[in-house]
């Protein structure tokens, strides 16, 4: 915990004279935020332990103000809001495996899968001749989400997508 | 990518390792100074409360593992008067990282009859020479304490405050641990690690000496031009690495006593439990130990900038990762 929020570290430097004070450089990411933020300490200092967990999800459908999801041994629920699906939100649509992280037992963010497959509900079609060139033209998934594809992508085409990146891997 | 039964230093940096180690025998043998050994295990622990011990027990008696050889080759320098030296491990809890590993090699020696400064000559050589033998061609300065601290950071390390290392550390941008609050001490080796070390030059030797009064350890203290008490003490850098620390050492059984019953009363103040006194090493002082220097010098830290690599994941064959 710190300044109140969950981090996790992701670097930890000892700092250490070689008969002085050791001291830690961290490098933590905000767990709300997503901000990665250094920080120093002493190394005897010690902070709050966050109750924090990632527990297996399957996503069931969104009402428009929360996203569900399932646990998929238990059948037990949870009901995200925007801020804990953030940006994944733009990639799911139903029975996607994602991992949800869970701070004292209530949802705070949710890791989609690496890729998903969508179909392409929108796009113009390509021109002729310009599939050579190697072009790209906007395209919208199903989920709403646009994004760059190549000139031979047609509407109904469903589509492998890199989640980190939002990159167009292929066609599924 | 190698698996992890696999030793993480490859073979050139093991031969590299044994020549070291060949070299460094044979440079002592020269000078007629003795290879000795002493036990890793011990009854005390250290009272630094700056470093940690490992515990473990023979049945139901509580034992340490050595944080540094120190205590019983100064019990033989007291017994015999030879100088002496010895490489062995050592073992210090809770130190983890690119230069850090729990279990390391140091090699330690003693020269009765040699003040501080005649040490770190011996030391430079050995140093010199193992480079040459490497192919590295590394310059030495000498710089003080005081004056490395001038330079870097316009304070006088023997008079300064809390307040003014704060402010000196808001001036060059540098952050305010979490923790370090009025402690000139702890400010002091932040800053020495933040400021002052970052501007020795990066391929060559570094002496510091002439510490502050209340880092002296087991040094002895002595008056320097400006007429501060200061330690006895020096350290050898390589870069910003430290290899080595040094002491001019305290002979004096009583004052040895009180400074170890005051880390002891720091330790308790900081929330560690309070170490075993070593009161062989007392006796030994008590008997009389000749006037000398020592040093302990990190061969791991060492083989490191011999075979120019970062961390010491690459020069140790089995590091804490793969144990």
């Amino acid at each position: 915990m710190l300044d109140g929020d969950p981090c996790s570290i992701t670097e930890n430097i000892l700092v250490k004279p070689g008969k002085g004070q050791a001291f830690n450089r961290v490098k933590v990411k905000n767990l709300k935020t997503g901000r990665t933020l250094e920080r120093t300490f002493k190394t005897t200092e010690s902070v709050e332990a966050a109750d924090v967990e990632d527990i297996d999800v399957e996503f069931l459908y969104t009402d428009g103000e929360y996203w569900h999801f399932m646990e998929p041994q238990t059948f037990e629920q949870h009901a995200a809001d925007s801020i804990a699906v953030g940006d994944a939100a733009k990639w799911i649509k139903g029975q996607e495996a994602c991992v949800m992280t869970l701070w004292d037992g209530a949802p705070l963010s949710i890791t989609p899968p690496n890729f998903v497959e969508l179909a392409v509900i929108q796009t113009d079609p390509g021109l002729k001749g310009d599939t050579a060139q190697g072009g790209s033209k906007p395209a919208t998934l199903e989920t709403g989400t646009e994004v760059k594809v190549p000139l031979f992508i047609d509407e109904g085409d469903v589509l492998k997508i890199d989640t980190r990146n939002g990159e167009y891997v292929s066609r599924a | 990518m190698s698996e992890s039964w696999q030793p993480a230093a490859g073979r050139e940096i093991m031969q590299l390792r044994a020549r070291m180690l060949k070299h460094i025998r044979a440079f002592f043998d020269q000078r007629g100074v003795l290879e000795v050994e002493t036990p890793l295990l011990s009854s005390s622990s250290t009272t630094d409360p700056h470093l940690s011990s490992f515990s473990t027990r023979y049945l139901q008696q509580n034992l340490y593992l050595n944080t540094s050889p120190e205590y019983c080759m100064k019990r033989l320098l007291a017994a015999h008067g030879d100088a002496i030296f010895q490489i062995c491990k050592s073992f210090r809890d809770d130190e983890l990282g690119p230069v850090h590993n729990p279990e390391f090699t140091l090699l330690e020696w003693y020269r009765p009859g040699f003040d501080m400064f005649e040490l770190m000559d011996e030391l430079g050589e050995l140093v010199q020479m193992l480079a040459a033998n490497s192919g590295l061609d590394h310059s030495i300065q000498k710089i003080s304490y005081a004056d490395a601290y001038w330079q870097a950071a316009g304070i006088n390390p023997h008079i300064t405050s809390a307040d003014e290392c704060l402010n000196c550390a808001l001036q060059h941008g540098i952050d305010k641990p979490v923790g370090l609050e009025d402690d000139v001490d702890e400010w002091l080796d932040w800053l020495l690690t933040q400021l002052v070390m970052p501007t020795f030059p990066a391929d060559s030797f570094t002496f510091i000496y002439g510490y502050p009064q209340s880092q002296s350890s087991l040094a002895k203290l002595y008056k320097d031009r400006h007429g501060h008490t200061v330690a006895a003490r020096f350290e050898l850098l390589y870069g910003e690495i430290e290899l080595a620390n040094g002491f001019d050492e305290l002979l004096d059984s009583n004052e040895q006593r009180q400074r170890f019953e005051h880390e002891n009363s720091r330790r308790v103040a900081l929330g560690l439990s309070s170490s075993v006194i070593d009161e062989a090493l007392l006796k030994a002082l008590q008997h009389g130990l000749p006037a000398c220097s020592g040093v302990a010098l990190g061969l791991d830290r060492l083989l490191m900038m011999l075979a120019r690599v970062d961390t010491l994941e690459r020069v140790i064959a089995f590091p804490f990762s793969r144990i």
